[in-house]
């Protein structure tokens, strides 16, 4: 087990690595002059070339990469030429809000998905069934900004039931906090729904052939107990696969969604990063959304052992 | 992906294109979700076409006197020429005094050429890539490495770094949403080539001296079409998706240009008074998207039914 666990660890550094040298590449050899974009309209030659060579843009690609990775290790990721702060605490600012966003959305996706699918499998081919995967199929097309704008249409200017946009801090009471997330999350939780529903259905799908299936009918056991204990128990590490695969999904979701309800998370950020050409904190927040992907699935490989006790690393 | 099941794939593709060679335009025009995306795209293709002549006005051009104008209303708008002229604005104005319905419909030419041109580079690159990893043991590990790592960069954040970063047009944007897309094609590809390289014809290929490459071409590639097509209508779908976004954020294609996207984004400051800014452009995309991932639903289901039962 400790090996397996040191061995998986280990084989996410040079994913990571890769992501680095790809980050720093796709960012540098592009054409475009953050110099001369942070100097302004207004700057003279001479100023822009001072501040090219005071943010070591002036020396070779190789070297910026050297310069660049050797602090990202320490957390340094570098000034924002936006911002005018380090990008680690711009960071390190904007989590609360993408984090409580992705928190609150894959809890409502998981409570709903998992029934629905197991549902769904459980009465095959039933109007539930065909009404599940029609709207998985829906729920796959119709992009997050369209449902967040039907839903801010519907919800709060026609029945006023809930903020159209910002964002409370926690500290300032669960209370008000979860009324300004609660839309946002429902919105970017029906994609992933879709996804985890129909996962989960499949899966469900497949155990309840199986031969154990028809034993635990066959000791009278109630076919509530069947489907959770027997069915959806070993159909667990599929739906685990797919929620960690589904954070890139939800990733992109965050983007979009924290830009309509103007929610100052690390999705804005991206965002206004990249409208103003601020090299670093692209590279930061991309590094950042990547690194919690990978770890994200690393977490998702060990949970199997959990779920599964036939897995023995 | 375990090979076992590759290789039931890799046969069920074989069998499927030779010995039901003829049955299988049959079996995809008698597919329900075929038929259904099929028209639709169809219709839509058939908009896009017919631009000019569905009652529309040059996308571009805009009049003062005409903004936010509701659905149905009449005003005037003026050519290029300087004449003003009296035009039904079917889905209203926007704030610069745009006819969204001319927006709209020429938008539709936008998003079918990206979706179209997305799933286009990047299964030429996945393919390529593919089919060198499949085939050269020495760079198979190098490159899975790299795809592994361009696959845990959302794909969302690569499309919008390097639209912002190449600066919007057509190519950079087809671009730009393509590249996060060859690892999925790649991965394909490759995992279609090892399996198809142990079969027997092939051994039989190179025990006659056939080139590589010949072996590539005639005996391997014909055999990861119907997969690769499967592939290539999601690609379709999400491409389109992320062309919205991204024009939606402000990152994408110039905001005169008229597509999906920018119309939404140019009605987003004013949702609450004028809904339909976003809601008609909305509709359109969705249906669109969704018509794309139905018929992909039923490519799959009709030429790879091995995949259609893992998902």
């Amino acid at each position: 087990m400790a090996v397996f666990l040191l061995r998986r660890l280990l084989s996410t550094i040079p994913v990571l690595l890769i992501v680095a040298v790809l980050v720093f590449l796709m960012l540098r050899l592009t054409p475009g002059d953050p110099a001369a974009v942070l100097a302004g309209d207004a700057a003279s030659t001479e100023q822009i070339a001072l501040i090219r060579e005071s943010l070591g843009l002036d020396r070779s690609i190789p070297e910026q990469f050297a310069i660049w990775f050797g602090r990202m290790l320490t957390g340094d990721l570098g000034q924002s030429y936006y911002y005018k702060m380090d990008v680690t605490s711009l960071i390190a600012q904007r989590l609360e809000p993408t984090i409580s966003l992705a928190i609150i959305t894959i809890v409502i996706a998981v409570l709903v998905a998992v029934p629905l699918g197991v549902l769904a499998a459980w009465r095959h081919g039933g109007w539930l069934d065909r009404s599940l995967m029609g709207f998985s199929v829906m729920g796959f097309s119709v992009p997050v900004f369209v449902m967040a704008y039907l839903l801010i249409w519907l919800l709060s200017l026609k029945l006023g039931w809930l903020p159209v946009q910002g964002y409370e801090r926690i500290a300032k009471g669960v209370g008000p906090w979860m009324r300004q997330l609660i839309l946002p999350a429902i919105t970017l939780s029906v994609i992933y729904i879709a996804l985890i529903a129909r996962v989960t259905r499949a899966s469900v799908l497949e155990t309840l052939g199986e031969d154990y299936i028809r034993t635990a009918r066959a000791k009278g056991l109630p076919e509530v107990k069947v489907l959770l204990r027997h069915a959806l128990a070993n159909a667990a590490v599929p739906i685990a696969t797919v929620i960690g695969i589904g954070i890139a999904l939800l990733i992109g979701g965050v983007v979009v969604t924290e830009s309509v309800y103007a929610i100052p998370g690390l999705g804005r950020l991206t965002v206004d990063a990249v409208l103003a050409r601020d090299f670093p904190t692209i590279q930061g927040v991309i590094l950042f959304f990547s690194f919690i992907y990978v770890m994200v699935n690393l977490l998702v490989d060990l949970s199997y052992v959990f779920f599964d006790p036939r897995i023995r690393y | 992906m375990s090979t076992e099941s590759t290789n039931f794939e890799a046969l069920s593709v074989e069998s499927a294109s030779v010995v039901r060679q003829v049955s299988t335009w049959q079996r995809l025009s008698r597919n329900t979700s075929v038929r259904v995306g099929g028209i639709v795209l169809a219709l839509l293709v058939l908009i896009s076409l017919a631009a000019p002549w569905m009652g529309t006005v040059d996308p571009t051009l805009f009049d003062p006197a005409s903004r936010d104008l509701l659905p149905g209303q009449k005003g005037e708008i003026t050519t290029l020429e300087g004449e003003s002229l009296e035009h039904t604005f079917l889905m209203g104005s926007d704030s610069f005094g745009r006819d969204i319905y001319s927006r709209v419909i020429y938008g539709t030419q936008v998003s079918l050429i990206v979706g179209l041109a997305t799933a286009v580079v990047s299964m030429v690159f996945g393919v390529l890539l593919g089919l060198l990893a499949g085939y050269l043991r020495w760079l198979d590990g190098p490159m899975m490495r790299v795809m592994d790592g361009v696959m845990s960069i959302p794909a969302i954040l690569i499309a919008i770094a390097l639209v912002a970063m190449l600066k919007g047009s057509l190519l950079t944007v087809i671009v730009a949403i393509a590249i996060p897309e060859i690892p999925r094609v790649v991965r394909l590809v490759r995992s279609l080539v090892l399996t198809i390289r142990e079969e027997p014809y092939v051994e039989a290929a190179v025990s006659l001296g056939t080139p590589t490459w010949k072996i590539m071409l005639r005996h391997i590639l014909p055999n990861t079409i119907a997969p690769l097509i499967v592939q290539g209508t999601f690609i379709c779908a999400s491409g389109i998706l992320v062309e919205a976004i991204l024009s939606f954020l402000g990152v994408g294609l110039p905001p005169d240009i008229p597509t999906w996207g920018n119309v939404m984004a140019e009605g987003r400051a004013q949702f609450n008074e004028y809904p339909h800014n976003i809601f008609f452009p909305g509709i359109f995309l969705a249906v669109t998207v969704l018509a794309v991932n139905i018929l992909g639903d039923g490519l799959r289901d009709t030429l790879d039914p091995k995949m259609a039962k893992r998902i």
